[in-house]
């Protein structure tokens, strides 16, 4: 599946393991700030990410994605590719 | 006025919070004097040292003392120069040769230190439109050196052939690709599966460098690393050590047998844009290289006293990284940070230095106290250390396994 909604959705899916503190996910939560990942735990969902739709997300590309909202857009825009 | 360092509030009060348990700090450790290769004073207690990466024992070898007060009076105290205008000297070049002829390649290039040499290597070889793939739980050097290049980054699972070759699969066939590994791995002290992983990034066209700081002396016939030791010397492209394990001085560098590996020399900014090594250290780093082709009874010792003490912590109940003792480290795996700490300074208390290790450096939630063994550790200093782990298990209250 490779529309917008249902690569959010997948996305959230694949967060809710790493949510130990049961924030709510919307387009506009923070990996950073709201979820409070480290580093290496954002690495590690980006391999899952990746895996999920075959696709290359460079570590390099991290910086620019704040968001969940972001990531997906940055997934939907390389998995349609 | 915007502090610059309030973004690390959190990590001051996290250091706060523990200091004010009372325990010492773990990372403000001060060698009052150092005795030999594994023995130090500390809070002047007479210490024995079990977390130094002095895996040969070479810091008070008398070749390598003599190599360096020679070039310290011929040469003086330092270069003040980069190595590509003022700061060559005979010394560098022997110090390179020496290199060559350890590796047994046509090119060798001595860095400052071993991080400006992951630092420089990762960040020339692979430019924009390039890749670099690399191990996830690869050293901060390998990640800073992603960070000062342009190339994309691209991680795969630790050790995992299968997803080393699915990853390498996905990128673009004519794009250049740097594969970076490491022999030993040198939070949980384990090895690569090298000659596994080389064939598949071979297979998919990428070059390969692999960091061998932690194996250099005493993995594979002529102590060239864990690359030797799995027969591919001939399929990586360029190998990056240290000075400041085995080699016992300071220092980094690359060997390789690219024939266009000179330029690098002009090119490589960490290299280029930094005052090189001072003559006596080039010099002492010299001598000791050479004294390590031929270390057969050291390279016994070493392993010899690194499978007691793995044994001997296994049989006490501890756990460990490895189940085996595959490199000269050894991990003990511990439950929380509250723990470590106290185990670690109940270990210094009783006169054992090891390394406390605590997230980012090691992989996600993990808390180790890391041992590296030393070549001059004697078998009694190990049984001492392995007593006084069962005594700072008992006094901090860390559950042990049933006896193996």
């Amino acid at each position: 599946m490779t529309d917008r909604t249902s690569i959010f959705t997948r996305i959230c899916a694949l967060i809710a393991p790493l949510n130990r503190r049961g924030v709510t996910l919307t387009e506009t939560t923070s990996f950073a700030n709201d979820l409070e990942m480290d580093s290496l735990t954002v690495m590690d969902l980006v391999a899952n990410i990746e895996d999920e739709w075959d696709i290359v997300l460079p570590l390099n590309l991290l910086p620019e994605l704040e968001t969940i909202g972001q990531v997906a857009d940055a997934v939907t825009k390389l998995a349609t590719k | 006025m915007t502090d610059l360092l309030s973004k690390f509030d959190p990590l001051i009060a996290e250091r706060q919070g523990l200091l004010d348990t009372g325990v010492r700090d773990p990372f403000g450790i001060v060698m009052q004097a150092v005795l030999s290769p594994t023995e130090a004073i500390i809070d002047d207690r007479h210490t024995i040292l079990l977390g130094t990466y002095n895996y040969m024992g070479m810091t008070f070898d008398p070749d390598v003392i003599a190599a360096g007060h020679d070039a310290l009076t011929r040469f003086g105290a330092g270069t003040t120069g980069s190595r590509v205008l003022n700061g060559t000297y005979q010394s560098h070049r022997e110090c390179e040769d020496a290199l060559k002829d350890y590796y047994g390649t046509s090119h060798a290039m001595v860095f400052s230190t071993g991080y400006q040499a992951n630092l420089g290597i990762v960040s020339t070889l692979a430019g924009r439109g390039d890749y670099v793939v690399l191990d996830a739980d690869s050293h901060a050097s390998i990640y800073d050196g992603c960070s000062l290049g342009n190339a994309d980054i691209v991680r795969f699972r630790h050790n995992s052939v299968e997803d080393l070759d699915k990853r390498l699969g996905r990128l673009p066939p004519e794009a250049g690709k740097l594969v970076v590994l490491e022999g030993v791995y040198s939070m949980l002290g384990d090895i690569a599966p090298l000659a596994a992983l080389v064939a598949v990034a071979k297979r998919h066209g990428a070059m390969v460098m692999v960091d061998e700081a932690h194996a250099m002396g005493f993995f594979g016939e002529h102590g060239r690393g864990v690359t030797e030791a799995a027969g591919v010397e001939d399929q990586v492209d360029f190998i990056v050590g240290t000075f400041s394990k085995s080699v016992g001085t300071v220092g980094g560098f690359c060997v390789s047998n690219h024939p266009k590996f000179e330029i690098l020399r002009l090119v490589c900014r960490p290299y280029t844009f930094t005052a090189s090594l001072p003559p006596a250290v080039v010099a002492s780093s010299a001598a000791s290289i050479r004294k390590l082709m031929h270390n057969q009874a050291k390279r016994r010792q070493l392993w010899d006293s690194t499978r007691r003490l793995h044994g001997g912590l296994r049989a006490a109940g501890f756990q460990l990284a490895t189940a085996t003792p595959e490199s000269a480290i050894v991990s003990v795996l511990m439950p929380d940070q509250e723990t470590t700490v106290r185990m670690w300074q109940a270990m210094l208390e009783s006169g054992v230095y090891v390394n406390m290790s605590r997230p980012p450096a090691t992989p996600v939630g993990v808390f180790l106290l890391r041992c590296s063994v030393c070549a001059e550790h004697t078998s009694a200093q190990v049984e001492t250390v392995l007593a006084r782990f069962n005594d700072a298990a008992r006094a901090v209250g860390l559950q042990l396994a049933a006896a193996a």
